[in-house]
C-alpha cells in the first residue's frame, strides 16, 4: 500500500474514533451540542469520504507509467485541505457568534473552501483513471 | 474497469461535487448568513452525498471488483444498469420534490430503495470464493 494511502487510510480510521468518541460523551451527558455538526462531518467526511479517496487513489486503473495514481502532489494537496478543512470546522464551527465573531467566522469560510477544493482537487485528478482496459498494441 | 463502473464512478465524482459545492454555501452560511437561499439545498447536499456520491461510488466499484462467474462474465448485467438508472432518478426525485410535490418525494425513495434491492439481487451470486 502507497504511502499516501497508508495517510489516508489511518486518518480516517482515527476520525472514526473521534466521531464515535463524541457521540459516546455525548450519550453519556459530557458533549456539547453545538459540536454536533462537525461532528457528523467527522464521520461522513473524515471517515467515509476520506476512506473512499484512499483506496480509490490506491486501487483505480493507472493513469499513465510516470503517474500511475495521478498527480501525487495533488493527492497530498488534497489530503491536506480536507483535514484542514475539517479541523477549522471543529474548532470554528461551535463558537461561530461568540467573540471574536469576526475570526471563527474567517476560519468557518477558510473551511468550506479547504474541503471544496480538496472535494474538486480529488475528483479532477481521479477523472483519468476511470478508464476501461488499455488496448495492446497499436 | 467496465463501461457501467465507469458511468457510476464518474456520475459519483459529480455528485460529490454537487454535494461539497453545497456544503460549502451551507458553511458559508452559518459564518455570514450568505448567500440566503444555502439552506434550501440541505436536503440536495444530504443526498447527493449519501446516495450520489458514497453509495453510487462504491456500487459501482463492487460491480467492477466482485468475482466474476466462470468465463469471466458478470452474468446478465441488466439489472445492475436498471438499479444505477432507478438510483440516479430516485436522487433527482427526492432533489426535487419540493418543487415537484410530495409524491414525487416518495416516488424518489421507491426509486432508489428499487434500485438498490435490484443491486444486491445482481450482486448476490458474485460474493463468491474466486472460481466458483
Amino acid at each position: 500500500m502507497p504511502t499516501i494511502v497508508r495517510w489516508y487510510v489511518r486518518t480516517s480510521l482515527v476520525y472514526l474514533v473521534a466521531a464515535l468518541g463524541f457521540w459516546l460523551a455525548q450519550a453519556a451527558g459530557w458533549g456539547s451540542p453545538g459540536f454536533g455538526p462537525a461532528a457528523l462531518h467527522l464521520f461522513f467526511v473524515g471517515w467515509v469520504t476520506q476512506l473512499i479517496f484512499g483506496m480509490a487513489i490506491w486501487m483505480l486503473p493507472t493513469l499513465s507509467r510516470e503517474h500511475p495514481r495521478g498527480y501525487e502532489a495533488v493527492n497530498w494537496a488534497v489530503y491536506g485541505l480536507l483535514n484542514l478543512g475539517l479541523l477549522l470546522r471543529v474548532v470554528a464551527e461551535p463558537r461561530v457568534g461568540t467573540p471574536p465573531a469576526g475570526l471563527w467566522a474567517t476560519l468557518l469560510i477558510l473551511s468550506a473552501g479547504c474541503q471544496w477544493l480538496a472535494g474538486l482537487g480529488f475528483v479532477l485528478n481521479a477523472w483519468g483513471r476511470v478508464r476501461g482496459p488499455r488496448r495492446q498494441g497499436g | 474497469m467496465p463501461a457501467l463502473s465507469r458511468w457510476s464512478v464518474r456520475l459519483a465524482f459529480l455528485y460529490l461535487l454537487l454535494g461539497f459545492t453545497w456544503g460549502a454555501l451551507i458553511l458559508t452560511h452559518k459564518a455570514v448568513q450568505w448567500p440566503p437561499f444555502a439552506w434550501l439545498g440541505f436536503a440536495a447536499h444530504q443526498e447527493f452525498l449519501i446516495f450520489g456520491w458514497t453509495t453510487q461510488f462504491a456500487l459501482g466499484i463492487a460491480y467492477w471488483i466482485l468475482p466474476r462467474y466462470r468465463g469471466n462474465q458478470r452474468g446478465d448485467i441488466r439489472p445492475a444498469v436498471l438499479a444505477f438508472v432507478a438510483l440516479n432518478l430516485g436522487v433527482w426525485f427526492v432533489v426535487l420534490h419540493p418543487w415537484l410535490g410530495a409524491p414525487a418525494g416518495l416516488l424518489g425513495r421507491v426509486l432508489e430503495a428499487g434500485g438498490v434491492l435490484l443491486f444486491v439481487l445482481y450482486a448476490w451470486g458474485r460474493v463468491k470464493p474466486a472460481g466458483a
